[in-house]
């Protein structure tokens, strides 16, 4: 054998590999990021894979490709090969992969993962960004290791400006804002829009006078999540048209709170409440408590009070899970009216069984406005409504477009 | 100002959150973990503010002899032993918590974990009497809700579709519920999710916007 006879070799197996690669996963993008040099690995003798290098009697995994992760912050590379040929379901005697990765092709190599047999694609979400890597792949198993035969690299995790995937729902957000603006401005304009009565919201008022009469507290319950769950926020500003009630009535109210944020809101709510209804004075700094993020903590000390105390009135609004029917059947046993609103699906049955009135869903972000009749506040549930008729229509075209074979809008509206 | 400040910051950040979200570069999502960082930090300090709130509420109960203020009592000791044992182990494992064999781990696993399954058991029993309520037939409707509810419960064990094997296959219990589960069940689930999703979206944009200013408290 000549000098050249392993240099050929080598460009045969390069030649081998780029073509396989090219079939298996299709050419090379151009971006400039995902740059695909395969060449032999001369490093694969000299450092190998982690375990003791033995002969293997099997085929290491062939066509690796590797390329940026699209639409992210490149945080992430992928890798696809194709797995051993003697990496048969049932007969194979591969167990896994090795996936290692170099800032250079002569190394040093480092372990990033492994990954089971029959598996082909692998995502790397530990690279630097803007970084050149190069990877490669050997197979495993029985004590043995067949080593990658070629390296691929470099190529580099860069950042994109926009996810692409997500432009469906730019468009409806975009869309979804000029609707409430304008209705905003044109309820703001005079033009105030009609809104339904909320028979929920309405039995708030009447629930509250119903404990002034029976001279008991009343107790509301802002949900169990915290202030960066939107359910929560639209709880704590139920509460403040609440506090404004119970301080015209002279009634006490009772707010115990999971969280610190929404209870140093939940304080500010309250005194807000009784500062807008003239009654200062009557602010009492023990009715926002702070209880427990623990969740069964927190319904042991509410059920304590709904029994102890006996508040005429329970309101509920906002963000809620198991305990819902705890605190509503403790609430029901204890004959207090009884009011709900969650946009948790899950938890409104129990709720429309144990309350008197229930929010439903999008019910709860709109009281708000409704308890408040401010016209800015009111204009942005048109905008809602009118949303509501545009997805409505594109789930009739997109049903009708499916019906027809046609993916196009599925696609475009399919998110990651 | 002082309601200007807080607009202004809570109106940027609430957009260049939203920004984020179609913007994966570094440039916008660097600064964006940072401030989840940063909320997370904040809500840090709040705990102090919650905890000495539970003080100041007990402490004052105990003090004027509330009723069960007894009660009160095990609560303080309660809540000021387990932070300073907690600190204690955290101090002696550097940091590690919860290690096995600590005193943490002890009363977490011992008095915490037995009686939020305590709570949580209790469960069983509100869903048997509420159940018993929601199924009481007066009207057409609660009459639908007890039919569907008793396809849907016995469909979904095996003896309801072995029960059901002789009639054919569409008029099974287990086909039934699962076309009530998939069909009036799920488009129903939806249209409130997709309601529930504008409410949420329409409340923030409120509340970045300026529109809804309560939260900030003080008068309108």
């Amino acid at each position: 054998m000549t000098r050249r006879a392993p240099r050929r070799a080598a460009r045969v197996v390069c030649a081998t590999v780029l073509v396989l690669a090219w079939f298996a996963g299709g050419a090379p993008s151009a971006r400039a990021q995902e740059r695909f040099v395969i060449v032999p690995d001369s490093t694969a003798a000299a450092t190998p894979a982690p375990p003791p290098p033995a002969p293997a009697s099997f085929a290491p995994p062939t066509g690796l490709l590797v390329h940026d992760v699209p639409n992210d912050g490149g945080r992430a590379l992928e890798l696809t090969w194709s797995p051993s040929v003697d990496d048969v379901p049932g007969h194979g005697r591969v167990t896994g992969y090795y996936i290692e990765r170099a800032p250079s092709p002569g190394g040093p190599w480092s372990a990033v993962d492994s990954t089971l047999a029959r598996s082909s694609q692998y995502v790397d979400g530990s690279v630097l960004r803007d970084v050149d890597y190069y990877y490669r792949v050997s197979a495993f198993g029985d004590g043995e290791v067949a080593p990658a035969r070629s390296i691929t690299g470099p190529v580099r995790a860069t950042s994109q400006w926009f996810n692409a995937t997500r432009a469906s729902v730019l468009a409806f957000m975009l869309l979804f804002f000029t609707f409430v603006l304008y209705f905003t401005a044109s309820a703001q304009a005079g033009r105030k829009p009609f809104v339904r009565r909320i028979a929920g919201v309405d039995a708030i008022e009447e629930a509250i006078g119903r404990a002034t009469e029976m001279g008991r507290p009343v107790l509301f319950v802002p949900g169990i999540s915290d202030i960066d769950e939107l359910q929560t926020v639209a709880g704590l500003v139920i509460l403040e048209n609440v506090a404004k009630v119970t301080a015209r009535y002279e009634t006490p109210i009772r707010v115990p709170v999971t969280y610190p944020i929404p209870f140093t809101i939940a304080e500010e709510m309250v005194r807000s409440g009784y500062l807008n209804a003239g009654r200062a004075d009557q602010y009492d700094p023990d009715s926002v408590r702070f209880i427990s993020p623990e969740q069964f903590a927190y319904v042991a000390a509410v059920t304590g009070m709904m029994l102890r105390d006996k508040p005429a009135a329970h309101i509920f609004m906002g963000s809620f899970f198991a305990e819902s029917l705890l605190l509503a059947e403790t609430g029901f046993s204890t004959g207090a009216i009884q009011v709900a609103g969650t946009a948790n699906v899950h938890q409104l049955p129990f709720f429309v069984v144990a309350c008197d009135y229930t929010l439903i869903g999008e019910e709860l972000f709109a009281a708000s406005a409704y308890l408040s009749g401010e016209p800015r506040l009111v204009g942005g549930l048109k905008g809602a409504d009118l949303i509501k008729v545009v997805i409505i229509i594109v789930v009739v075209v997109g049903s009708a477009l499916e019906t027809f074979g046609l993916h196009g809008l599925t696609q475009w509206l399919a998110t990651q | 100002m002082k309601r200007e400040v807080p607009l202004f910051i809570t109106g940027a950040i609430g957009l260049f959150m939203i920004l984020s979200f179609f913007v994966p570069h570094h440039w916008v999502s660097v600064p964006a973990d940072f401030l989840q960082a940063c909320a997370v930090i904040v809500v840090a300090f709040g705990y102090v503010l919650g905890g000495a709130n539970v003080l100041r509420v007990n402490l004052e109960g105990i003090s004027r002899r509330e009723r069960g203020w007894g009660y009160k009592i095990v609560l303080v000791v309660s809540l000021l032993g387990t932070v300073a044992i907690g600190i204690a182990d955290g101090l002696r494992h550097n940091g590690s918590f919860p290690v096995e064999g600590t005193p943490s781990k002890w009363i977490y696993d011992n008095l915490y974990a037995t009686m939020s399954g305590t709570m949580f058991a209790l469960l069983a029993f509100f869903i048997a009497s509420a159940a018993f309520r929601a199924f009481r037939i007066r009207t057409f409707d609660a009459g639908l809700l007890a039919v569907a509810a008793l396809i849907v419960m016995l469909g979904r064990v095996p003896v309801g579709d072995v029960a059901t094997s002789w009639l054919p296959e569409w008029l099974r219990l287990g086909t039934l519920q699962q076309w009530i589960m998939d069909v009036p069940q799920n488009a129903s689930k939806r249209a409130i999710l997709i309601g529930a999703a504008l409410g949420v979206m329409a409340t923030g944009l409120r509340v970045i916007l300026g529109i809804e200013r309560s939260y900030l408290g003080g008068e309108d």
